[in-house]
């Protein structure tokens, strides 16, 4: 994962590879070392301007900037899929600025920058995890002053986190958190997953893949190690779980992916899809069906090329 | 623990705001479950005195020792913070005069009295549930507000609720600062009947500080009374406010009395 040809890409764009000068990088792989160090905790960094607002995930792209190599092949999903604005935008800038090439497919990505979502596809030990974060500080909602959060960190004070499962059952009956779902990691730190939806939660824990966080307006990186314990926190009465779905996925037929509603029209038809579209199209070109894969309004009009990674170019 | 010892040895302590010398000298001992009440005139130092008691102020010279469940007498100041936080979520209990400094507005009723229980690992929500319950019925709350955000409450109800959020924990010493300050009076009397219940049923230790003579009067066994920042009497409670000895105490006394 080392910048060996630094300077190829760059010469062609003017800028170095990927982006960042080396020094930044140099920075970024210290901070992101510690992370490793003490899984879950929170390091500062002294986080860069990128050519992206925050809230694109400038935390994230300077992560993935600075443990991409030219032989990385990178992934960038966004609500689990690899073809909105940001993901398209992400993969054309370390096209770009690294020269490495781009896949859709979990399986061939040595990287995965995401936000919102893990691939459904079990990750492997050969692959690294990158998340975008936009708020890192789990405790953020109950204690605003910063010197506090890092000592209730430092001490383990956590019963504070339970106070607001707490008002979830008692305002609704159950936990109803769904997103950024807080989790212990290594049986220590306290950590905000990124705004995932619960459903992931297990996929972090004893994950082959190594976990990197970043958060670039907050200037904070965290990391999951491969192979670490970490557990959704709960109550006895009221344990964790995740999202079901009372149909599977109208194209592929899995019942264990998370799924999007898709409004059809105007009369409230709908239809569950899966969120992860390279896991769901995967499973379709191994021959699985749903109920509505024969529907002509989501016949895939030109499959894409699902043995071939894209070349930067 | 035996009764025969103090749970709280206080030394000379002193605190000073640049030229102000807030509290100067006090000297003390707090028996389980003694009522203190210190009194005295706006200013005198009795906040920052008891701030230096609970371990929220660290005094410029003198001790502050407690004596812990495990019957070891300690200075406050010389154990490292996550201890004191420790005891101050357990042990201790502090009342605010703005009940806004010692609430979660915008928690539940019920979250805010379960907090010091799940601060010390309680995980079993039922079980949180129904001791919020327990206290909300103690500090004479009404359950149907157990879900409400105290923002919501008068100010009265949400002293009763800091009240029971210190007292779930089953602490030992509580500090109380004007703990009816800014009530109406028909409230502060019922709330003063309620707290002298708690405190003899509980047998917990109390420090209050007022500068109303009637609530030192109703609640305390003991009282200090302070003057820009030094005692100048203590003793008990009927004692000082019956038969006054410093110049400045008979003065309190009877302005009081004219009122
Ligand atoms: N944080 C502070 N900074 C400067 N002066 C203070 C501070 N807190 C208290 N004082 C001063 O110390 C003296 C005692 O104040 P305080 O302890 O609040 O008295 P009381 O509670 O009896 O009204 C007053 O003169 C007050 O102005
Ligand atoms: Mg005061």
């Amino acid at each position: 994962m080392t910048a060996r040809k630094s300077k190829r890409a760059g010469d062609e764009t003017g800028y170095n590879f990927a982006y960042l000068d080396e020094q930044t990088k140099r920075m970024i792989r210290r901070g992101i070392l510690k992370a490793v160090a003490v899984p879950g905790y929170q390091v500062p960094f002294g986080s860069r301007e990128m050519p992206l607002p925050y809230g694109w995930g400038t935390g994230g792209i300077q992560v993935t900037a600075s443990i991409i190599g030219r032989d990385d092949v990178l992934k960038v999903i966004d609500q689990g899929s690899d073809d909105t604005t940001n993901a398209v935008s992400i993969r054309a800038f370390f096209a770009r600025t690294a020269g490495v090439n781009t896949t859709e497919e979990t399986a061939k990505a040595s990287i995965v920058q995401t936000r919102h979502r893990i691939p459904e596809r079990k990750l492997r030990a050969d692959q690294i995890l990158v998340y975008q974060v936009p708020i890192p500080e789990p405790l953020r909602f109950l204690e605003p002053r910063e010197t506090e959060c890092r000592k209730i960190h430092a001490w383990s004070e956590y019963g504070v986190m339970h106070v607001k499962l707490y008002e979830d059952i008692a305002r609704f009956g159950r936990i109803t958190t769904a997103y950024a779902y807080p989790v212990r990691v290594d049986d220590r730190y306290i950590m905000d997953p990124s705004p995932i939806p619960k459903f992931d939660n297990p996929k972090m824990d004893d994950c082959p893949a190594l976990q990197l966080f970043g958060a670039g307006r907050e200037k904070r990186l965290y990391a999951i190690p491969p192979y670490t314990k970490v557990t959704s926190l709960d109550f006895e009465d009221h344990p964790f779980d995740i999202e079901t779905w009372d149909e599977p996925c109208a194209l592929c037929g899995a019942d264990d992916s998370f799924l999007d509603e898709i409004i059809l029209d105007d009369k409230g038809s709908r239809m569950f899809v899966c969120s992860d579209s390279d896991f769901c199209s995967a499973r379709r070109a191994e021959g699985h069906t749903g109920p509505m894969a024969d529907d002509p309004r989501f016949a895939d009009p030109e499959p894409s090329p699902r043995e071939e990674v894209s070349h930067a170019g | 623990m035996p009764d025969d010892q103090m749970l709280l040895r206080v030394e000379g302590v002193t605190k000073s705001f640049g030229a102000v010398r807030a509290c100067h000298d006090v000297t003390f001992d707090l028996w389980p479950g003694e009522v203190l009440g210190i009194v005295g005139e706006s200013g005198s130092g009795k906040t920052t005195l008891l701030n230096c008691l609970a371990g929220r102020l660290e005094p410029d010279s003198g001790t502050v020792a407690y004596r812990n469940r495990a019957d070891e007498l300690s200075d406050i100041f010389a154990m490292s913070e996550p201890e004191r936080r420790m005891l101050s979520r357990t042990d201790w209990g502090f009342v605010h005069q703005n009940p806004r400094d010692g609430l979660r507005l915008d928690i539940t009723a019920g979250g805010n009295i379960g907090e010091r229980m799940m601060m010390v690992g309680a995980r079993h929500y039922g079980n949180i549930r129904t001791e919020a319950e327990t206290w909300m019925d103690r500090v004479e709350l009404d359950l149907d507000r157990i879900d409400a955000a105290p923002r919501t409450f008068s100010g009265g109800m949400q002293q009763r609720l800091q009240i029971a959020r210190n007292l779930v924990s089953g602490p030992r010493l509580v500090f109380m600062d004007e703990p009816t300050g800014g009530l109406d009076v028909s409230v502060q009397a019922r709330l003063l009947d309620l707290l002298r219940e708690l405190v003899r049923e509980l047998r917990v230790a109390v420090v209050i500080v007022t500068h109303d003579l009637a609530v030192a009067r109703l609640l305390s066994d003991r009282l200090m009374v302070m003057r820009d920042g030094t005692v100048v009497e203590s003793g008990l409670t009927d004692q000082v406010l019956d038969d006054p000895q410093h110049e400045y105490s008979q003065l309190l006394v009877s302005s009081i009395l004219q009122v």
